[in-house]
């Protein structure tokens, strides 16, 4: 196509009118309606909002965010970041948030595997193995979350205490305060591997990238182990020996009531990552079972033809084109998880829910705090769809 | 009720408090904004007084296995009812959990909260409300099983301990643990019957609340004697009626039918003996019985309200003996200050 020609669409447009003041004017039809209906809602959000703030005032209840300022005082259990009671009500919302993005991300990364493995179990010639995986999808599907979180919670609940805790390999102590592992003393050189390893994992996915170019260009194939295992393993261990190789096991042990020391997964947390994984991963199995279902036979039967073996025929070609079908369900699936995660206070695990709730209820800033969990969902939310979003555009069938 | 009723409750509840600030027309149908009209006016339209109670406490608010309302907060809704009505059974109660009980009150989904709350400034400011009066004298305490050989609260140094979030309570664990130097692991779950079940299935070393609560727990399971009460009270909580700020009308007729169930206990008057007492020569039972005077009519009650109240709940010490003593609580601070040097004490009916 040359710069000199024109799109034909705009010869035909029609020639442009000066505004004429009537109602058969389409034009004019358009704005009036679009001013009625913005000037509707505006006048319904005005409403609403003098309302509440006369009520409030009528109510004498103190109104603003300056309450997030102020000490907390409620203790928390669980926080990634270092968090005392005497911190402010917006360092414990944030431990909040942070405990919701804990359950939330781990339990969308376990659920996807365990989704996919079961879908494929469920499409799988094994007769036990495909029934299976029906019965689990069936029975999970149809019963209410809550539910099986109050059930897992009461299984956990039902373990020995720790004085007489289960201990199947040496340092690991399953109890009724949850589960105790070893853990390294956390050192900087530890933090510097984890580093080199972040980035090491960049420059591998770019040098992948390049090389695949290449070899469209050129059809030679570039092997790319050599240079992942030399970003992801070698760069970090040698990192982690020049900053003196620490290795120091923290071992969990009884000490007065509990476990002091190493790694805990609290009752709360487990019920709650296992009922959201368990329910969630058997969407997931049927989304993805639908994805690959949705592939024509015949793409199977060319790419054999072709000569690639199972494992190119499925990761090549067939995946590709489920993928396509099962990321706009699966985006719905994690956006369900992060909102299902709420459901922890009926469990106890602190999330960004539970301590906004005591918040409000100590400060009695019900409208505030409300506010500030819609707006952690809605950002949460945003983000996944967001990304998922780009990812789909990514994968989304290239025409030529 | 299934545990997953309440917790569908309590999220909507506080959702429901946004509702109903923003939206005047649910606001006023439940109940009058408090400049103008009043509470008072409002149940005496309704017929029906709907009264905030805990949703399970041994003692205090718990339904019998005829599904009515059984404990001492449950006997102050019926003594509020019958002052107005002059009949105890036009009362409605409704459960509500520690994190829902104020905005319960605020949104004017209950006219007074008869429920185990603590009267403290930013709840008697910031929050809304007003605390009629303190009907029960309380402080916070630990009970931990009998088994774990422990005998005072100090030792609880690396315990896992349940709390009940939302509660003054929780604030007082943190404030306790920080000045005594103690390290502790809370468990915080908001329904009472969950609480109370993961502190029996020994996910805790310690469970937290009033002593009155822990007692009635303690009672209410199957071998108390597994259970022990530390000996350490560490704060005080006065547990109030409470009612809706600016709204004093109302508030005065909560106070003053808590009065009177101290001062029916001063001067002898009992559920059985109510009616011969209106022949007693004393001019204070004289005025209180509304034989002379118009003390009722002074609160806009009938006035007989205080034989209608005596005669539905009993004075003070009757409701007490009849709900708290069989679980083992004693009057303790709760005795009366003219014959018993205790805290409960009413100003004159005159």
């Amino acid at each position: 196509m040359s710069q000199t020609t024109i799109d034909p669409r705009s010869l035909r447009a029609p020639p442009r009118r000066p505004l004429r003041l009537s109602w058969s004017d389409e034009r004019v039809r358009a704005i009036v309606w679009q001013i009625l209906v913005v000037g509707l809602l505006g006048a319904i959000v005005w409403w609403l909002w003098s309302n509440t703030v006369h009520n409030l005032e009528v109510r004498r209840i103190a109104t603003g965010f300056g309450f997030l300022n102020r000490e907390a005082g409620l203790p928390i259990a669980e926080n990634l970041i270092p968090y005392s009671p005497t911190d402010t009500y917006f360092r414990a919302l944030l431990i909040g948030l942070l405990n919701t993005l804990k359950v939330a991300v781990v339990g969308i990364i376990l659920a996807t595997v365990f989704g996919t493995l079961i879908g494929i179990a469920r499409l799988s010639k094994n007769w036990l193995l495909s029934k299976i995986a029906g019965v689990y999808i069936e029975v999970i599907r149809d019963l209410p979350l809550l539910l099986q979180l109050l059930f897992w919670y009461a299984i956990l609940q039902g373990l020995p205490g720790p004085r007489q805790a289960l201990h199947p390999v040496g340092g690991v102590f399953l109890s009724n305060r949850g589960l105790k592992l070893p853990w390294i003393e956390w050192q900087d050189a530890h933090s510097y591997a984890l580093l080199a390893f972040a980035l090491g994992a960049v420059f591998t996915w770019f040098y992948r990238r390049d090389a695949i170019r290449k070899r469209i260009a050129d059809g030679r194939p570039r092997p790319v182990w050599p240079v992942a295992l030399g970003c992801l393993v070698v760069l970090p261990v040698a990192i982690w020996a020049a900053a003196g190789a620490p290795w120091t096991v923290d071992w969990p042990e009884l000490r007065g009531f509990n476990f002091r020391g190493g790694l805990n997964m609290s009752p709360e947390y487990f019920a709650l990552l296992l009922g959201l994984t368990t329910y969630t991963a058997g969407f997931i199995a049927e989304i993805v079972r639908a994805g690959i279902l949705a592939v024509p036979h015949g793409q199977w039967e060319a790419a054999q033809a072709l000569g690639l073996r199972p494992g190119q025929v499925l990761k090549q070609v067939v995946l590709p084109q489920a993928l396509r079908v099962i990321i706009p369900p699966m985006t719905s699936q994690y956006l369900n998880i992060t909102k299902n995660s709420s459901l922890a206070v009926a469990i106890g695990y602190q999330d960004i829910v539970s301590i906004a709730n005591t918040t409000l209820n100590q400060t009695g800033q019900a409208i505030e705090g409300i506010a500030i969990i819609m707006v952690v969902y809605l950002s949460i939310s945003l983000s996944i769809s967001l990304f998922m979003n780009w990812y789909n555009a990514k994968i989304a069938l290239v025409e030529r | 009720m299934p545990p997953f009723g309440l917790s569908i409750a309590r999220a909507m509840g506080a959702a429901a408090l946004g509702l109903a600030l923003a939206l005047p027309g649910v606001a006023q149908a439940q109940q009058a904004p408090a400049a103008n009209a009043n509470t008072f006016d409002a149940v005496r339209a309704r017929g029906q007084l709907v009264c905030g109670v805990n949703t399970g406490l041994a003692g205090f608010a718990q339904p019998d296995s005829q599904g009515v309302w059984r404990g001492f907060d449950a006997e102050y809704c019926r003594a509020i009812t019958a002052a107005i009505f002059g009949d105890p059974s036009k009362v409605r109660f409704v459960p509500t959990t520690a994190q829902v009980r104020f905005t319960a009150l605020q949104s004017g989904e209950v006219d007074v909260l008869s429920r185990n709350t603590t009267w403290t400034l930013s709840r008697d400011t910031a929050l809304g409300l007003d605390f009629a009066a303190t009907n029960f004298f309380d402080g916070q305490g630990f009970m931990v099983k009998t088994a774990l050989g422990v005998k005072s609260a100090k030792e609880l140094e690396g315990a896992t301990i349940c709390v009940q979030p939302g509660t003054t309570t929780e604030q007082n664990l943190s404030d306790w643990a920080r000045a005594n130097r103690i390290r502790f692991t809370p468990v915080v779950i908001e329904r009472l019957e969950e609480i109370v079940g993961a502190f029996v299935a020994g996910r805790c070393d310690a469970y937290t609340t009033d002593v009155s609560g822990l007692a009635a727990t303690r009672s209410a399971q199957p071998k108390p004697d597994d259970y022990v009460i530390l000996p350490e009270v560490i704060s005080k909580e006065p547990l109030a009626l409470g009612v809706r700020q600016g709204d004093a009308r109302f508030a005065d007729v909560v106070r003053w039918t808590h009065f009177l169930l101290l001062s029916a206990e001063e001067f002898g008057i009992t559920q059985g003996n109510v009616d011969q007492m209106a022949n007693d020569p004393r001019p204070e039972v004289q005025r209180m019985l509304g034989r002379n005077g118009e003390l009722g009519k002074m609160l806009g009650l009938d006035n007989l309200w205080a034989v209608n109240v005596i005669k539905a709940v009993g004075n003070y010490a009757e409701l007490f003996d009849r709900t708290l003593k069989p679980i083992g609580i004693q009057r303790g601070p709760n005795a009366l200050w003219t014959t018993q040097g205790g805290l409960q004490y009413s100003p004159p009916f005159r």
